[in-house]
């Protein structure tokens, strides 16, 4: 389980840029940023160094943010590595809100994020179907 | 039923002789008591003795707002303190609030008033009240109180907010009457929706006593079919007694003035020109009997109209529009009148959040075009799409509701919409008329 940090944007392209470079200021890494985008607004979706550190920084400069759980994937490099994760899922009966992929140094295969409507439900089954789990410390590696 | 039969089914000479034989005493009283007005009368050049009846009533000046506020706390009262038994205020958006100081006799007139509002409503001495306004300095609890406690009701004191208890209370206290502000009405009936509790089945309410804010027909019609009641408007202003100073009947087609106790008047808000039966502009009123605090010729600022038709209930007292805002801050959007409290009224009940909000209205392609400035908060931030738009589209929902008109609702960052100090700008009108 991860923490990741949401922030609202409104579809102000500076407004990013802004964020990217207080994150900076403040010594935070970005390991994975997605954005969703609706014609009206957007959420930036991102998993960084220090969730706590830049949510704080980001609250001094006016923007609201979210923390909360995903879990991290490692999808086997070999067709259906997704699909097998998806199935795990599934059988389940764990519905899956969004998911998107990113990539980190050390690790050879996709990563993705998932938020999922319940969260250790998913990890254990993962867990038992031998599917690995990251941590931040994974990908601070 | 009509309560007091005798003051509100009055013929209209006799309500006439009513009126200016009170008139007469009020303004000997305030000239006497008050020194603004002395001062005033003076100024305008009208003795006491030249208001004969009330067809003098337009010699008097006027009295507004900033006469309370340059009189405050207590100059503009007409009595000694220790004739005073009770004090109520209103926030202002700016500065002090406005005081205003209750005789006995004055809490007695209250409650009269208040009793005739809720038997309009439907109220019976066998009746549970639950009084859900705010109880304090604000007039909307207490003046609920004492008039259903006339009445004859059981009264419940609960105040306003905590919904969970409210609808506890409606569950087991089998309520039948309820009193509080018409959104929080449309908010109760969210949460009832939310948790599976079918008001026509699960609970005995049957009447709402609604006002302290503008609220639409359509939001009437939207709260009625949700709760499974009768929905009455009335209408108050703290400086003219509280709530009670109007009210509508089963027949829900214009609200009864009290006018045995506060004489109105329609001016012309800009010259202050007297206007005729059906004409609309600015109520005025007079409080014919108030003894703490008199007030001559009272400019509320709301806007409406008055008719004096005999109303099918049967009761003369003359009726006036339902108010729909503010004569300084109304917009007109596709022919619909839009006051920005309005607004306000709606995203004050949408979850616990600061409503910061703008209106920008525009014309595109001869069309008038209305957008909201949300700002977003952290209450309503989600990481999700689907949860930020949901709310989005409830905004929508109760606003299309309330005004019957569509909105963009476009939702900002904390802070982007200006703070200016005092009153907050709440309308960016873009319209080039
Ligand atoms: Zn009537």
């Amino acid at each position: 389980m991860i923490k990741q940090l949401s922030v609202f944007l409104e579809n102000s392209k500076g407004r990013l840029s802004q964020m990217t470079r207080v994150l900076s200021e403040a010594d935070v890494d970005l390991f994975a940023l997605t954005i969703a985008d609706t014609t009206n607004f957007g959420i930036l979706r991102t998993i960084v160094s220090d969730d706590e550190k830049a949510a704080k920084v980001l609250k001094e400069h006016g923007y609201t943010v979210r923390l909360n759980d995903v879990i991290v994937v490692a999808v086997p490099d070999h067709p259906g590595g997704l699909s097998h994760v998806l199935d795990v899922l599934t059988d389940s009966d764990i519905s899956i809100e969004y998911l998107y992929s990113f990539v980190n140094k050390p690790h050879e295969s996709a990563l993705i994020v998932f938020k999922v409507d319940d969260v250790e439900k998913a990890m254990n089954s993962l867990n038992e179907k031998n599917v690995p789990l990251l941590s931040r410390a994974d990908l601070m590696r | 039923m009509i309560w007091n039969e005798a003051c509100e089914c009055m013929s209209r000479q006799d309500m006439e002789d009513l009126q200016s034989e009170r008139l007469r005493k009020l303004v000997a009283y305030s000239y006497d008591n008050v020194t603004y007005y002395r001062k005033k009368m003076d100024e305008a050049g009208v003795k006491p003795e030249d208001i004969k009846s009330i067809s003098d009533l337009s010699r008097l000046p006027f009295t507004v707002k900033d006469d309370l506020r340059d009189n405050y706390p207590y100059d503009a009262f007409a009595v000694p303190m220790r004739d005073i038994v009770r004090i109520h205020a209103s926030s202002g958006t700016t500065g002090k609030p406005t005081v205003v100081g209750y005789t006995k006799a004055d809490l007695e007139t209250w409650a009269e008033v208040m009793a005739r509002t809720f038997s309009a409503a439907g109220v019976r001495e066998d009746s549970i009240v639950q009084v859900a306004y705010g109880y304090g300095l604000f007039t909307g609890g207490l003046g609920a109180h004492y008039g259903a406690e006339k009445l004859g009701a059981s009264v419940i004191p609960i105040s306003g907010g905590n919904t969970q208890k409210q609808i506890m209370l409606l569950q087991d206290f089998g309520s039948d009457a309820i009193a509080c502000t018409p959104s929080y009405a449309l908010y109760l009936a969210e949460v009832l929706g939310e948790m599976g509790i079918d008001p026509r089945k699960d609970l005995k309410l049957k009447y709402g006593i609604f006002g302290a804010e503008p609220w639409s027909h359509e939001m009437r019609a939207q709260i009625e079919e949700k709760l499974g009641i009768r929905a009455t408007d009335i209408y108050g202003l703290s400086e003219i007694i509280g709530p009670g100073v109007a009210t509508e009947c089963e027949l829900q087609d214009g609200l009864h003035i009290m006018e045995d106790h506060f004489l109105p008047e329609i001016i012309n808000p800009e010259t202050g020109e007297v206007l005729k039966e059906g004409q609309k502009g600015e109520l005025v009123f007079t409080t014919l009997t108030k003894e703490g605090i008199p007030l001559i010729r009272y400019r509320t600022r709301d806007v409406t109209s008055l008719r004096y038709d005999k109303c099918g209930c049967g009761r003369t007292l003359v009726r006036m529009e339902k108010v729909m805002g503010r004569s300084d801050d109304m917009l007109i959007i596709r022919g619909v009148n839009v006051f920005p409290t309005q607004v306000e009224s709606v995203l004050a009940n949408m979850a616990e959040i600061e409503p910061h909000y703008l209106l920008v209205v525009d014309r595109k392609n001869n069309m008038d075009t209305l957008e909201i400035w949300v700002e977003m908060s952290e209450e309503l931030f989600s990481d999700e799409v689907k949860k930020i738009e949901e709310v989005r589209q409830k905004i929508k929902d109760n606003i299309q509701s309330l005004l019957g008109l569509t909105a963009d609702i476009k939702l900002v960052e904390p802070k982007t919409i200006e703070r200016s100090m005092g009153k907050a700008k709440r309308v960016e009108d873009k319209r080039k008329l």
